[in-house]
């Protein structure tokens, strides 16, 4: 561990020589073959690959939900085994991933309770926290009331209240319109801006990814390795229509939607 | 699993008018029945001395209700169901939870449960009259084996309905076990338990007047066979009708309850119904 620490600038996650097995009832999975990758703390890593290819899978081996069968996740220089601190995964299904029976503002306030953060910052946290997202007008609302782009924002507020140093989103916004899914990822590049937290965020939008990375993984088909790691040299501020505009944000969508056709394609293979 | 429950939540919104024809609809044929129970024995086409006319029940059901006697039997009868009602929901519910949450501990007990649950609990009543007499304890006994599976079988199952992405979320926020059994395992499973209560309290009425029926501890069930041996047949009569009303009352009350708690629950599934 100490060899590969020595070695860089601050990397906070690393993701070293993973795979992983799937194993039910006698037949085996290969989902990952070996992913190899570090996340400097900091930073905004887009994960694109194809569907499939086992993007879920390695997020749920980076928030220790899963267990690798072999390779390791540490951060901070600790080996993941079981969820770790000061870490906050956004799923896809964020229907699923809020608490029916409570209202947004205990949804947000329920892992602060558990982290034992004192009641009046509590408070502050959670108010900050629906304020950020624009959803200060409805605390008292319950989740199945919203709109689902609105349930997403509870679900990105719970994850800022709980401030945690990385942020695992995985295809956050697949299932909102064109137009929510603009608003939220320019809420999220925001709240990271200003957050400084670490974000790994997992798409299939080859777009979205480009947009908000700092760098892009490109994932093969499963059985999965890293095809390709593509930084991502945009200025630092973005605006949907400029940003998209650029002839540099043109070539990398090229470049990438090449990978990820290849990818495909050695799948078909 | 929940359908009738999401029936319920989505015929409400559209059953303004409708239930109220329904209303309606009822009630004629409640007073039909009843026309048809005087006139029946009053035409000669059944004995009266089986079967009194209507009026005679109500006549004696209103004797009955005069004396401070009636209102101690209907006491001990609701003391007994509400106990035994009470000691299942509340073992139930527990041990629910605690098997249900552990994998091995449901693998270990789901053959014996599976045997010990189809036991009618009638079949207990020599066992509890070895153990209590006619005691009221005999029939508690009975109250409490019957509700207990329908609320074990049911706090079961909810706790098997948690969802998936909950429990991660719940897991990725380090949420302590027993966090996440209040904040999710429970608020899960209540559903269930409502449906639990829901059958579990008609149950226990069942068997807590066979078991003062065919014991003969103290309640509205004794004094149904102590009538028809006196030869009383319409007081006999009026008991069988306030069984009934218990009843009637036993399942309105759980329905009024399960509306209460679970109106996230029934919202949610509308909702959830009408999105693609
Ligand atoms: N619990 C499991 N048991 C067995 N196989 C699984 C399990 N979960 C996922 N897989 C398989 O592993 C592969 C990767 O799944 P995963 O959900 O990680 O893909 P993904 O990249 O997130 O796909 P998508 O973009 O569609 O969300 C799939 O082929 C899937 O069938
Ligand atoms: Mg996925």
């Amino acid at each position: 561990m100490n060899t590969t620490r020595s070695e860089g600038d601050a990397s906070l996650l690393e993701v070293q020589h993973v795979r992983k097995v799937y194993s039910s009832g006698g037949t085996e999975f290969e989902a990952i073959r070996d992913l190899d990758f570090r996340v400097s703390d900091g930073e905004f890593l887009c994960i694109v690959g194809p569907s499939g290819a086992g993007k879920t899978t390695l997020l749920r081996c980076i928030g220790g939900l899963l267990d690798v069968t072999s390779g390791s996740v540490s951060l901070a220089g600790a080996r993941v085994t079981s969820p770790p601190e000061g870490m906050a995964i956004v799923f896809q299904e964020y229907g699923r991933s809020l608490f029916p029976w409570l209202t947004v503002r205990q949804n947000v306030e329920l892992p602060l309770r558990e982290k034992k953060v004192p009641a009046t910052r509590r408070a502050e946290l959670v108010s900050d926290a629906l304020e950020a997202v624009g959803l200060a007008h409805v605390p008292d609302s319950y989740p199945w009331q919203l709109s689902g782009g609105m349930q997403q924002r509870v679900a990105i507020a719970r994850a800022v209240a709980y401030q945690p140093r990385i942020l695992l989103m995985d295809e956050p916004f697949a299932a909102v319109d064109a137009q929510t899914r603009a608003e939220l990822e320019d809420l999220v590049f925001s709240l990271w801006k200003s957050l400084q937290v670490t974000v790994v965020f997992v798409t299939h939008d080859i777009d979205e990814a480009i947009y908000l990375g700092q760098r892009v993984l490109v994932l093969s088909n499963s059985p999965t390795s890293v095809l390709e790691d593509v930084p991502i040299p945009l200025p630092k501020a973005r605006d949907q229509l400029r940003t998209r505009s650029l002839p540099e944000f043109n070539e990398l969508r090229q470049k990438i939607h090449r990978l990820v056709q290849t990818a495909k394609r050695t799948m078909i293979t | 699993m929940t359908l009738p429950l999401a029936q319920r939540g989505s015929t409400r919104l559209r059953a303004g008018s409708a239930r109220r024809r329904v209303a309606i609809r009822g009630l004629t044929g409640t007073l039909l029945f009843v026309l048809i129970l005087e006139a029946v024995p009053r035409l000669g086409l059944v004995n009266p001395a089986y079967l009194p006319p209507f009026s005679e029940i109500m006549v004696a059901l209103g004797a009955q209700a005069a004396t401070p006697a009636f209102w101690t039997l209907l006491g001990q009868t609701v003391f007994g169901w509400f106990t035994g009602l009470i000691i299942a929901l509340v073992a139930g519910i527990a041990l629910g939870m605690f098997i249900g949450s552990l994998k091995w501990v449901r693998e270990a007990t789901h053959s014996t449960i599976e045997f010990l649950r189809p036991i009618p609990s009638v079949a207990l009543i020599p066992l509890a009259v070895i153990l209590f007499g006619t005691d009221m304890r005999s029939t508690l006994l009975l109250v409490v084996y019957a509700t207990f599976w329908q609320v074990l079988i049911q706090v079961l199952s909810g706790v098997q309905d948690v969802d998936p992405i909950a429990r991660e979320t719940a897991r990725s926020y380090r949420f302590r076990p027993l966090t996440q059994l209040r904040s999710l395992v429970w608020p899960t499973a209540l559903p269930y338990v409502m449906t639990g209560v829901r059958l579990g309290a008609s149950v226990a009425l069942i068997l807590e007047i066979t078991g003062e029926l065919v014991i003969g501890s103290p309640g509205i069930g004794k004094q149904i066979v102590l009538s028809q041996t006196a030869g009383q047949v319409a007081t006999m009569y009026a008991f069988v009708i306030v069984a009934g009303m218990l009843g009637v009352a036993v399942n309105l009350g759980t329905r009024l309850l399960e509306r209460r708690v679970l109106r996230w629950h029934t919202s949610i599934r509308r909702d959830q119904e009408g999105s693609p």
